[in-house]
């Protein structure tokens, strides 16, 4: 199809009770920058039930307009009812370019959206810019387990989709006084819609945040744990600081901890503010997944181990020495 | 339970390395591989059909070399294989290649029946993109389950397990549907001397542009949405701060004191 306007659509993901996640708040950001470059508006599309603090925080981050579907029939994500409801809006009103955050859900939507729409899709992208030859959006990502970067264009078809890595980009600070021309669409979802049902879900771990998209902090370990039991330093690490556990192929592979915790290329994409990894070694594999933090800290007794070349802070030692040490230094100042 | 499994042929990209010179990716000599993702799926069908039954025909699409791979997939419970290939399809993006893919699946269900159930791997280790599975679904207008790490057969309907991002959870899909697997709790199994021996003798036919109908502007090249404008490799060393102390602890100390100074770590 061909764009109607120069608009730029953010979708901004909710979480099952309704409100904004991180991810979509991110992509106001480059959003911004790209859609004043193309010459249109930042709008951010809103699906879900009960969004309301989704609306206010996507106003607050920026968004010009806001396209909002809010039916108790979004309250969670299915592939079917969402890809309609956004497929609609897109014909509807014809924007020039789509940011969706690469999450489970943005990745589970974004293909069934650019397949109706006979449109192209770039992955996981990285860096986001505008090609100066041609206009196109420039969607830079990397393949190869994180050997190599492609730059993408998609110079025919609109709207121009890509999926982007949470944490890549920084949320901004919320101006909550800011406001947004907030329009609502009614798309009831039809009967047959959705073929899937909901037998069970399971949030794997009582009371401990594996939501490691959303995270801040995460400590991570590896196969220099030497043992499943040997996890429970890197928790009470993370639990001093308010982080969430991570683990490396190695330790998922051993069977110490479950697949939910894996970072890295056969799990999933991380970019907290500080990566703490324990024990492991930073093979291609587990950098593809958690590269993008803003700060690395690794912690390995061996000197030449590869994620050395992408810390910020190594400490080349005994985990089993430095991970208590650290631990007792944050309770002590916490109790201070 | 009649199952299609689409796999790629895929350097193994745990091998390769980067010339320092050239800065450039060194493909010479890098093995190819089955896309680990696509052996869970084929292991996770296998398990239907121990459990269940039915048949597993595998399918790739790519050059006369991908036969191997479609070799190694009959070792370990694959029924036949199918190569996809011709010069027409090169270039493709996810785009073009999921529209070739539903087409040349009509093509095969009309010698082995209708599938219940087409498998994928969440994504191919070469690209990353996880759009192929999805796309086809899109394509076939068929419901999909993507993240999915196990899956028993039912009457008219799988239920699948797949993973989210703070558990998982179990869908019953009715069939036909597409099903995407990423890393399960298993391993694949290992081929028997007898499977090998059987793969190394099976018949792999092959369908080009001229054995099933589709619209070639939709292929190659020329069909693809996306161009690929440049390539690089990422700049990967930091000049971090090592620290090194005999003590573990003196060496927490100074992490700390680190982390703090650069307002890294709060105290809670």
């Amino acid at each position: 199809m061909e764009a109607k306007n120069n608009d730029l659509w953010v979708f901004i993901e909710t979480n099952a009770d309704g409100g904004a996640k991180n991810v979509g708040l991110e992509l106001l950001e480059p959003g911004r920058r790209l859609a004043d470059i193309q010459g249109g508006n930042l709008v951010g599309i809103v699906i879900g039930s009960g969004t309301e603090s989704a609306v206010s925080a996507a106003a607050a981050h920026g968004a010009d307009k806001i396209l909002v579907v809010d039916e108790e029939a979004y309250g969670r994500y299915t592939t079917e009812a969402y890809t309609k409801a956004f497929c609609e809006l897109v014909e509807k009103y014809g924007p020039t370019t789509i940011l969706i955050g690469a999450t489970n859900m943005g990745r589970d939507m974004g293909p069934r959206l650019a397949c109706r729409l006979q449109t192209g899709l770039t992955a996981d992208c990285t860096e986001l810019d505008i090609d100066e030859e041609s206009g196109n959006v420039a969607w830079t990502r990397p393949a190869f387990g994180g050997n190599l970067m492609a730059t993408i264009l998609c110079p025919n078809t609109r709207p121009q989709i890509g999926t982007i890595r949470p944490g890549v980009f920084k949320r901004g600070d919320p101006d909550t006084g800011r406001e947004a021309e907030v329009i609502r669409e009614d798309i009831p979802v039809a009967a047959g819609t959705i073929r899937t049902r909901l037998l069970e879900s399971i949030r794997e771990t009582a009371g401990e945040l594996i939501n490691l998209e959303e995270a801040e902090i995460i400590v991570s370990g590896g196969r220099g744990l030497g043992k499943a039991e040997n996890f429970s330093y890197v928790r009470a690490l993370a639990d001093a600081l308010g982080a969430s556990v991570g683990a490396s192929r190695a330790a998922v592979d051993a069977g110490w901890i479950p697949h939910a915790y894996q970072v890295g290329q056969t799990g999933k994409t991380v970019g907290p503010k500080v990566y703490i990894a324990c024990g492991i070694s930073g093979a291609i594999q587990h950098r593809a997944g958690m590269s993008g933090s803003d700060t690395i800290v690794a912690i390995n007794k061996d000197p030449d181990a590869p994620i050395f070349d992408i810390a910020d802070y190594g400490v080349v030692g005994d985990l089993f020495e430095v991970l208590p040490a650290l631990t007792e230094e944050l309770l002590h100042a916490r109790a201070e | 339970m009649n199952m299609l499994i689409c796999i790629k042929q895929v350097p193994d990209t745990t091998e390769i390395k980067i010339d320092p010179v050239t800065n450039t990716l060194i493909r010479a000599g890098v093995p190819s591989i089955v896309n680990t993702f696509d052996t869970y799926a084929l292991e996770l069908a296998a398990r239907i059909k121990d459990i269940s039954g039915g048949r597993i025909i595998v399918m790739t699409m790519g050059p006369e070399q991908a036969k191997n791979a479609l070799r190694q997939c009959l070792e370990v419970g694959g029924d036949k294989a199918y190569l996809v290939s011709d010069r027409a399809f090169g270039g493709s993006d996810t785009l073009a290649t999921s529209y070739i893919l539903s087409r040349a699946i009509h093509a095969i269900e009309e010698r082995e029946g209708k599938f219940d159930i087409i498998f994928c791997g969440k994504q191919a280790i070469d690209g990353d993109t996880a759009q192929v599975g999805p796309e086809i679904a899109e394509h076939l207008d068929y419901p999909q389950v993507t993240y999915a790490i196990g899956a028993t057969a039912g009457d008219g309907e799988v239920e699948v397990k797949r993973e989210t991002e703070d558990g998982f959870e179990v869908l019953a899909v009715p069939t036909p549907c597409v099903i995407t697997v990423t890393k399960t709790p298993f391993e694949p199994r290992n081929p028997s001397i007898k499977s090998k021996m059987a793969a190394k003798k099976a018949e792999l036919p092959t369908l080009t542009a001229q054995d099933f109908t589709l619209d070639l502007t939709k292929a190659g090249l020329k069909g693809s949405p996306t161009k690929v404008k440049r390539t690089f490799t990422p700049q990967v060393n930091k000049e971090g701060i090592i620290i090194r102390e005999e003590n573990g602890a003196v060496a927490a100390g100074k992490l700390y004191e680190v982390l703090f100074s650069k307002n890294l770590v709060h105290v809670r």
